[in-house]
């Protein structure tokens, strides 16, 4: 495999607790790459491994060809971004950019170039003689970013960057991040617990549980095709419904969902008589008049662009969530009957 | 603090720690000076008590025969009773008189910072000469007597005031005092301001906001600073050798003389072990009973 | 004002009258030391017989009171830079390593705190006794580092606690080794700590007597030479005019600390590259 960072079968524990387990990834050059899981899944533990704080118990470490594995976070071709952004307090704005690049021996004219242009990068002009404790969360960020850049690192790694910061500033800052890594072509490596965050900003996602790989997949085939239940439940909601098979040959498949009827799901190998469990987005489910299957109205929960309604089933004891535009939902009140349509691949099967 | 990028389940393993070895290698300077010059003192001094001199000469046959001696006779339980009486009194009055000035520090003080500094500058001179101070006061011709006698209020000096165990609760008291206040003051400051708040907003006037609420809280303080001021009151030397005269002697006065003077040093040990077994012990039931006291009221 | 503030006001005002007189009671005793400095009688007497200089005059003379302050110095230097070391050291395992029996080792080393001072010196004592080592302003140097390495460890172990480790990571993962680290990021961040510690284990040792006492030989430290001078009424004028000369050389010397602590602030270089 050719890939710009390769990880390969890295186990690690922590005494009794297994953090990482047989975990394979192969991002590429230029890439936007997240590690995305729940509290405890083992990404940040993935990302400490990657720069060189911890040592995997098995496996390796391959960055541009070269087996780093070994080799301790001072040697390694990476630079990461902390969470806790990690400023220096007793240097201001300059030193803490300049302080990677003393190694180098720089001429001070250079030196002040790569630090002016770090700034820029990062639209922190002008920032230099600025005291650290001076500075806001974001400018913090920003500061972190700019020192870790600065450095020109074959791989950037971000553990959770943006967590500290208010709603407004993480959505810029996520825009900005993602603009950045276009224009520079550095491979990103970013670890974050908001599937929102890794789905707006990445190339791919590695969904991570317990240890373990779940998924690796650009954001669009993980939200519409996700490959387990977990997957599916952790990334937006789903709606889950149990269905008996009953047609199996060939490509597609025909499910019985008592409430909804046949369903037909593209692309499912599953044969007559088995028992499945069939996965569709609330979005996906359409209110309109020549729908297939009836339902009433349970509750109506407006949330501005969008109304989220939950919807009982005839014969089905588990109601189903559907998001529609608040602007066409005038009907949609508790206890209206409505008919409810889909697309005929909307409904993908889920292995448990 | 909380580790934000390891999962919960290992967090008894968080990532600031390192493999182990370096750390032992870091502690060890400091554990083997300690050792030296705390453990192996100590251990000597139990075994000295276990001793007897005789003469000049060190038997070093074990016996209880120091304990016997030292909880046997009268003048010796006389002076342990002292001791802890004076302490006590001692901590009593400090808590007691500092309280309400912490209590002004911490909620009315505007400059908080200053009025500590100015609580604390009269002890950066030298604990000797502050207790020579008292004695410049309260004696026969000191400042109280000589003052009161120049303005013609009395005709013959006090002489109740020096040279017994009142000078020495007042010179300590005096001593003791920001080892009172500060950490009585720093748990009231820590009080959450809002909990006041919440009391008035349910009813209670000033006063018993200040029973139901504020008191409770500072009780650690409180016990804090008379545990702080107790224990190490019982075993000075300085004020009960300056101020105390014969009726004013305490534990340290008498331990001193058996190693400097007399040369009887088991015996001396063995006082010295005694008393802190015996202080231990006191400030061991004050503390769980004033922890029982403090769980009744909530 | 706010609603907490107004309920505070409705305290008594008579605590503030409180306040300063126990101000008063706190530092009345203390100021008679330099008061009775200047009495021109070698008695102690109120008011007092007249101004004059001339205790000051004879401090400065006494060549035995200059060797036991030079003693002290010398003692408190050793103690106080010894026992940072050893706390430093010892601050530093505990926080950065996970090892086993933690609380009982700063139990252990927290004892002197607990100990009565009598009890410690006559330990001390027996110690260089059983050792046979003979009693020297060295054995008094070992009985202060003991009695001051746990007050170092308490300053560096709150020093050290709220230290972020991700800053030496960081530091690590921007290229220096782990001694550079040390250099750059750990022991600057560490300085005002140690700086303190250095500060608190001097005074500790500078004013203590009575280990002093029992552990010194031929040589006095300071509180040594007072105790002595303490029952010679003739010459108690002197130790007065020493007294009121600490006071005024410590007050002195917090307040260049505390500049220096803010002076250490404000520092803005740009130019500091390699610092």
């Amino acid at each position: 495999m050719n890939a710009f960072l390769e990880i390969r079968d890295v186990s690690k524990r922590f005494g009794a607790v297994t953090a990482l387990s047989d975990v394979r990834l192969a991002i590429a050059r230029a890439e936007f790459f997240s590690l995305l899981g729940p509290s405890g899944c083992g990404k940040t533990t993935l990302l400490r491994t990657i720069a060189g704080f911890e040592q995997p118990d098995e496996g390796t470490i391959f960055i541009d060809g070269a087996d780093v594995t070994a080799m301790p976070p001072e040697r390694r071709p990476t630079n990461m971004v902390f969470q806790s952004y990690a400023i220096f307090p007793h240097l201001n704005v300059f030193d803490n950019i300049a302080y990677g690049l003393r190694r180098l021996r720089l001429e001070r004219a250079e030196l002040e170039r790569r630090v002016s242009e770090a700034l820029a990068m990062v639209r922190l002009d002008g920032y230099g003689g600025r005291r650290s404790d001076t500075l806001s969360g974001g400018q913090r960020q920003r500061v972190a970013l700019a020192r870790a850049l600065v450095r020109r690192p074959k791989v950037l790694l971000l553990d959770e960057p943006l967590g500290a910061l208010d709603r407004r500033l993480r959505e810029a800052m996520q825009r900005e991040l993602r603009e950045l890594q276009r224009n520079l072509g550095i491979t990103f490596v970013l670890v974050t617990h908001d599937q929102e965050e890794a789905l707006s900003m990445s190339d791919r996602i590695a969904v991570m549980s317990e240890g373990r790989v779940l998924q690796v997949d650009s954001p669009r085939a993980l939200y519409e095709r996700p490959a387990s239940r977990i997957v599916a439940e952790f990334i937006g909601t789903m709606n889950l419904l149990e269905a008996t098979v009953t047609e199996g040959a060939g490509s597609d498949a025909v499910c019985n969902v008592p409430g909804l009827g046949a369903i037909v799901v593209k692309d499912c190998a599953l044969a007559a008589g088995e028992r499945a469990t069939l996965a569709i987005r609330p979005e996906r489910l359409v209110i309109s008049d020549g729908g297939r299957t009836s339902g009433t109205i349970v509750s109506s929960t407006y949330l501005g662009g969008r109304t989220h309604l939950l919807i009982a089933l005839e014969g089905n004891g588990q109601p189903v969530a559907a998001t529609i535009d608040s602007a066409s939902g005038a009907g949609a009140s508790p206890g209206a009957r409505i008919k409810l349509d889909w697309e005929p691949d909307a409904f993908i099967a889920l292995p448990d | 603090m909380s580790d934000r990028s390891v999962p919960p389940a290992i967090a008894h393993a968080p990532r600031k720690w390192r493999a182990d070895a370096p750390g032992y290698a870091l502690l060890s300077p400091t554990l083997v000076v300690m050792v030296l010059g705390l453990a192996a003192p100590l251990a000597m001094l139990v075994l000295y008590s276990l001793w007897r001199q005789n003469g000049i000469a060190l038997q070093t046959q074990v016996t209880l025969g120091q304990y016997a001696s030292v909880l046997s006779r009268a003048p010796f339980r006389a002076l342990f009773l002292r001791s802890i009486a004076i302490s006590s009194a001692v901590t009593l009055a400090t808590v007691a008189f500092a309280y309400p000035m912490a209590y002004f520090v911490a909620f009315e003080a505007r400059a908080k910072f200053l009025w500590l500094v100015l609580l604390t500058i009269p002890f950066w001179t030298s604990y000797l000469l502050r207790v020579f101070a008292w004695k410049l006061i309260l004696g026969w011709n000191g400042v109280i007597n000589s003052g009161l006698m120049s303005l013609g209020l009395i005709k013959a000096p006090f002489g109740f005031l020096l040279y017994n165990p009142f000078s020495v609760i007042v010179t300590l008291a005096h001593a003791w005092a920001p080892f009172a206040i500060l950490p009585i003051y720093v748990s009231l400051e820590k009080i959450d301001r809002s909990l006041l708040d919440a009391a008035a907003d349910l009813g209670d006037g000033p006063l018993r906001r200040f029973l139901r609420v504020t008191l409770p809280l500072s009780l650690p303080g409180i016990i804090g600073a008379a545990v702080l001021i107790f224990v190490p009151t019982t075993g000075d030397y300085v004020t009960p050798a300056l101020v105390g005269g014969p009726r004013g002697t305490m534990l340290a006065n008498v331990i001193d003389v058996e190693f400097e003077r007399i040369g009887n040093w088991p015996f001396g040990a063995a006082l010295a072990v005694v008393s802190m077994m015996a202080v231990g012990l006191v400030t061991l039931s004050a503390v769980t009973a004033a922890r029982a006291a403090v769980a009744r009221i909530r | 004002m706010s609603a907490s503030a107004k309920l505070a006001s409705m305290k008594p005002p008579g605590l503030f009258v409180y306040a300063i007189l126990y101000l008063a009671f706190l530092y009345v005793p203390v100021l008679f030391l330099p008061l009775f400095s200047f009495n021109d009688s070698a008695f102690v007497s109120f008011p007092l017989a007249g101004f004059t200089l001339r205790w000051y005059r004879a401090m400065l003379a006494d060549g035995a009171l200059g060797e036991a302050l030079a003693n002290s110095l010398k003692v408190g230097a050793v103690a106080a830079i010894s026992a940072t070391l050893l706390g430093l050291a010892a601050a530093r395992a505990l926080t950065r390593y996970r090892l086993k029996g933690t609380s009982t080792v700063l139990g252990f080393v927290s004892l002197p705190l607990f100990i009565p001072d009598i009890v410690l010196g006559i330990s001390l004592l027996i110690l260089v006794n059983a050792l046979s080592t003979p009693l020297s302003l060295s054995s008094v140097i070992f009985g202060h580092i003991v009695l001051c390495v746990p007050f170092a460890l308490a300053v560096l172990l709150s020093r050290l606690e709220g230290f972020d480790p991700s800053l030496e990571e960081a530091s690590r993962d921007l290229g220096e080794t782990a001694w550079m680290t040390f250099l750059r990021v750990t022991l600057p961040l560490a300085l005002p700590g140690i700086v303190a510690s250095l500060l608190l284990a001097f005074i500790v040792s500078f004013d203590e007597f009575l280990i002093a006492y029992f552990l010194a030989g031929t040589d006095a430290t300071l509180p040594i030479y007072i105790w002595g001078e303490l029952r010679f009424p003739a010459k108690l004028p002197i130790v007065l005019a020493l007294g009121a000369a600490i006071l005024v050389v410590t007050c002195l010397l917090v307040l260049v600390a505390e500049w220096l602590r803010n002076l250490g602030r404000a520092r803005t270089t740009p130019l500091a590259v390699g610092a």
